[in-house]
C-alpha cells in the first residue's frame, strides 16, 4: 500500500467519522436531550428497563438511519446525472424526478389507499421516469434542443403542474390526504422505518449500478464520442445508470418525501475535494450525502424549537442560494 | 518536436518514401471498408464506399465540406452504425465485435472532446487505459508504463499534475493525442486533429503524429482540412466528394492539378517539391 492509498484511507475514514459523529448528536438532540454518553451506551448496550434507551433506539435512530440513507441515495442520483448529462445543475428535483415520484404516489394512495406500500417504491420509480421522459420530451422539443437551461425549464414546468394536480387532489379528499400533507413537504421521520425493507432491494440495485458504472461515467465526461472510442457501451451505461438514478430517487421519496437540493449541492462540493474521477464522485457523494442531510435534519429540530420545521424546508433554504450561484458561475 | 517540417523530410523522409511507395502495393491492410453505406437518419452520406487503409501508413481524408469525410470516419471507429456495408479489422466486423474489444486495437481522437473542468492531464491519459482495466484489474504496470510512454512522447510531460483547461490549445491537443496513443493501439483515427491551430501548432501536431506512427509502427488515419498539410503528411490520400471517394492512392499520384479541381473545384497548381519529395498547391491568381 503507497502512501496515495493511506491518504485516501484517512480521508475515507475522516468522513465515515464525520457521520458517526453526526449520527450520535442526531440522536442525543431533541425534545427531550440525551447526553452523548448515554446515546453510546444505549447503542452498544441495550438496556429496555432505561426509558431513554427505548427513545433512542425505537424513536430516534431509526429517523438518523433514514436520514443517512435518503440522503446518500438522492446525492449519488445527483451524481450520476450530472456525469451523464454534463450538466452541472441536473438534480432528482430540478428536472422533475421527486415530483413524478410524489405525483404517483399520492395518486396511487388516492385510489387503493395503504395497500399501495409494499409497491411504493415502484410506483414512485414509475411516476420518476415519467416525469424524466416528459421533462426530456419537452426540453428536446424546445429550440436549441436539450441544454442545461431548457431542461431546467422543463423540469420546472412538469414539477409546478404536477404541484398544482396534486393540490387540487388533496383538496377534494381532504381526510385520505392528511396523512400526505407532511410527507409531501419533505420529512423524515422515524415511523416510517417501516417502509424501509420494501425500499431496501431498490435501494441495493440502485447503489450496486452507481458503483459499477462509476469507471464509464468519469469517460462519458469527455463526449459520447470519445467513450466510445475508449470502449465504452455508451447505450448500456445510460441504461444502467437511468435504472440507479431512478431507483434511488423512487426510495428516497418513499422514504422521506420530496427533498429538494440535495442532488444538486452534494456532487459540487465533493468535485472540489476528490475531482472529476467517478470512482471517487460516487462513493464521497454517497457519504456526503449521508452526513449532509443528518446535519440538516439536525437544524430541522433545533432551529425554532421546540416546533419542528420540514426537513424539505431546510434543504431547500440551504440550497437554493447554491443553486443561485452555480447558475452565475458555471452557465 | 522542436523539428520544423523541412529539416524533418531533409532527415528521413527523402530516403523512406519512395521505398514505402513501391513496397505500397505488397502492403498488407490495416482496414477494409466494404460496399460502406451510412449516414444520419434517413438520408444517406456515404454512398457505396471501398477502402482499403494501408498498414504502418498515414492515410489522410481531405475533401470539401460535407463530402463524408468525417462520416466514414465515425462509421470505421463505430460511432455510427453503416445501414449497409462493412468495416473489417483484421477480418473482423468492428460493428459486431464487443466495443471494449475493438477499442483494445483502435483509437480514436474525436472531433472537439469536452476536458471535464478539474481533471488533471496525468487523469486524462489514464482514461486511455480503459480498455484494458476492468472491475476486478483496475491499475497494473502495464497501464502506468503506457501512460508515462504516451505523455514522453508527446512531450506533455511537465504539465502532468496540471488541470488540463489551464493549457493552451495545442497543449490540450497533445493530452488528447496521448490519451489515444495511452491505448496502445496498432491503428488510430484522428477527426480533424489540427482544427482551430494556428499552423505552427498544426505542423507540431502532425510531426508529432506521424513520429510516433513511424517510431511505433502504428497505422493512422487522418480526417484532415487543410490541403497542404495533408500533402505534407500523407502516405496515402483519399479524395472524396458528395459521400464517395473520388480517388485514392499514394499522395504523389493523387494530388494532382486535375483532382484537385474535379474534387474542389480547385483552380491551382501542384508544385512537386523535391527536398520533401512531397506536392504542394498554389492556387492560380487572377483566375
Amino acid at each position: 500500500m503507497n502512501i496515495k492509498n493511506i491518504g485516501e484511507l484517512g480521508r475515507f475514514s475522516g468522513m465515515a467519522v464525520v457521520i458517526a459523529l453526526f449520527f450520535a448528536l442526531h440522536i442525543s438532540i431533541g425534545a427531550k436531550a440525551i447526553p452523548l454518553a448515554d446515546v453510546f451506551t444505549a447503542l452498544i448496550a441495550r438496556d429496555d428497563t432505561i426509558f431513554d434507551h427505548i427513545v433512542v433506539w425505537d424513536l430516534r435512530m431509526p429517523r438518523a438511519v433514514i436520514a443517512i440513507v435518503v440522503g446518500a441515495a438522492l446525492a449519488v442520483s445527483g451524481a450520476l446525472m450530472q456525469g451523464i448529462t454534463r450538466n452541472p445543475l441536473a438534480d432528482p428535483g430540478l428536472l422533475g424526478l421527486l415530483a413524478g415520484a410524489s405525483f404517483a404516489v399520492v395518486v396511487a394512495f388516492g385510489i387503493w389507499g395503504s395497500a399501495i406500500v409494499p409497491i411504493m417504491p415502484l410506483v414512485a420509480a414509475g411516476g420518476a421516469l415519467a416525469a424524466t421522459g416528459l421533462v426530456l420530451w419537452i426540453a428536446t422539443a424546445a429550440p436549441g434542443g436539450a441544454r442545461p437551461l431548457t431542461l431546467i425549464l422543463a423540469g420546472a414546468a412538469i414539477s409546478a403542474f404536477l404541484g398544482a394536480v396534486i393540490a387540487a387532489v388533496q383538496l377534494l379528499d381532504q381526510e385520505n390526504f392528511d396523512q400526505l400533507r407532511v410527507w409531501l413537504t419533505g420529512t423524515i421521520s422515524g415511523h416510517r422505518m417501516s417502509y424501509m425493507g420494501w425500499c431496501l432491494p431498490w435501494l441495493a440495485v440502485g447503489f450496486v449500478a452507481a458503483f459499477a458504472m462509476a469507471r464509464q461515467i468519469t469517460s462519458l465526461a469527455m463526449g459520447d464520442d470519445v467513450a466510445v472510442g475508449l470502449g465504452v457501451n455508451v447505450v448500456q451505461v445510460k441504461i444502467v445508470s437511468l435504472i440507479a438514478v431512478v431507483t434511488l430517487t423512487a426510495s428516497a421519496v418513499t422514504l422521506s418525501g420530496p427533498l429538494g437540493f440535495i442532488g444538486l449541492v452534494i456532487p459540487h462540493v465533493v468535485r472540489l475535494f476528490v475531482g472529476t474521477d467517478y470512482r471517487f464522485m460516487v462513493p464521497y457523494s454517497a457519504l456526503v450525502g449521508a452526513a449532509y442531510l443528518l446535519f440538516v435534519d439536525i437544524i430541522a429540530r433545533v432551529a425554532l424549537a421546540p416546533v419542528e420545521i420540514s426537513t424539505g424546508l431546510v434543504t431547500s433554504l440551504l440550497g437554493a442560494p447554491f443553486f443561485v450561484w452555480l447558475v452565475r458561475a458555471k452557465l | 518536436m522542436a523539428q520544423t517540417a523541412t529539416e524533418m523530410f531533409e532527415t528521413k523522409k527523402v530516403k523512406v518514401l519512395p521505398l514505402v511507395q513501391k513496397l505500397a502495393s505488397e502492403k498488407t491492410t490495416a482496414m477494409q471498408v466494404q460496399n460502406l453505406t451510412a449516414g444520419y437518419g434517413g438520408s444517406p452520406i456515404l454512398k457505396n464506399v471501398n477502402l482499403d487503409v494501408p498498414e504502418g501508413e498515414i492515410t489522410i481524408l481531405v475533401g470539401p465540406n460535407g463530402c463524408g469525410k468525417s462520416t466514414l470516419l465515425k462509421t470505421m471507429a463505430r460511432i455510427l452504425t453503416p445501414s449497409e456495408g462493412t468495416v473489417t479489422l483484421k477480418g473482423q466486423n468492428v460493428h459486431q465485435l464487443p466495443t471494449r474489444h475493438v477499442a483494445q486495437q483502435m483509437a480514436l481522437l474525436a472531433q472537439g472532446p469536452i476536458a471535464p473542468e478539474g481533471l488533471k492531464v496525468r487523469e486524462l491519459v489514464a482514461q486511455g487505459r480503459f480498455p484494458h482495466q476492468s472491475l476486478l484489474k483496475q491499475w497494473t504496470k502495464a497501464d502506468r508504463d503506457a501512460v508515462d510512454w504516451a505523455m514522453e512522447i508527446t512531450n506533455i510531460a511537465q504539465f502532468a499534475e496540471r488541470p488540463i483547461d489551464a493549457l493552451s490549445g495545442g497543449q490540450r491537443q497533445r493530452c488528447w493525442i496521448a490519451m489515444s496513443l495511452a491505448q496502445e493501439t496498432d491503428l488510430v483515427l484522428l477527426d480533424e486533429p489540427t482544427t482551430f491551430l494556428d499552423l505552427k501548432v498544426q505542423v507540431d501536431v502532425m510531426n508529432l503524429l506521424t513520429k510516433t506512427a513511424k517510431q511505433a509502427g502504428k497505422t493512422m488515419v487522418i480526417v484532415l482540412h487543410e490541403l497542404n498539410i495533408a500533402a505534407a503528411y500523407a502516405d496515402y490520400l483519399v479524395m472524396m466528394r458528395g459521400g464517395e471517394i473520388v480517388a485514392d492512392g499514394p499522395v504523389n499520384e493523387i494530388f494532382t492539378r486535375d483532382n484537385l479541381r474535379s474534387v474542389f473545384g480547385l483552380n491551382a497548381r501542384v508544385i512537386f517539391d523535391a527536398e520533401a519529395g512531397r506536392p504542394l498547391c498554389m492556387p492560380n491568381l487572377n483566375t
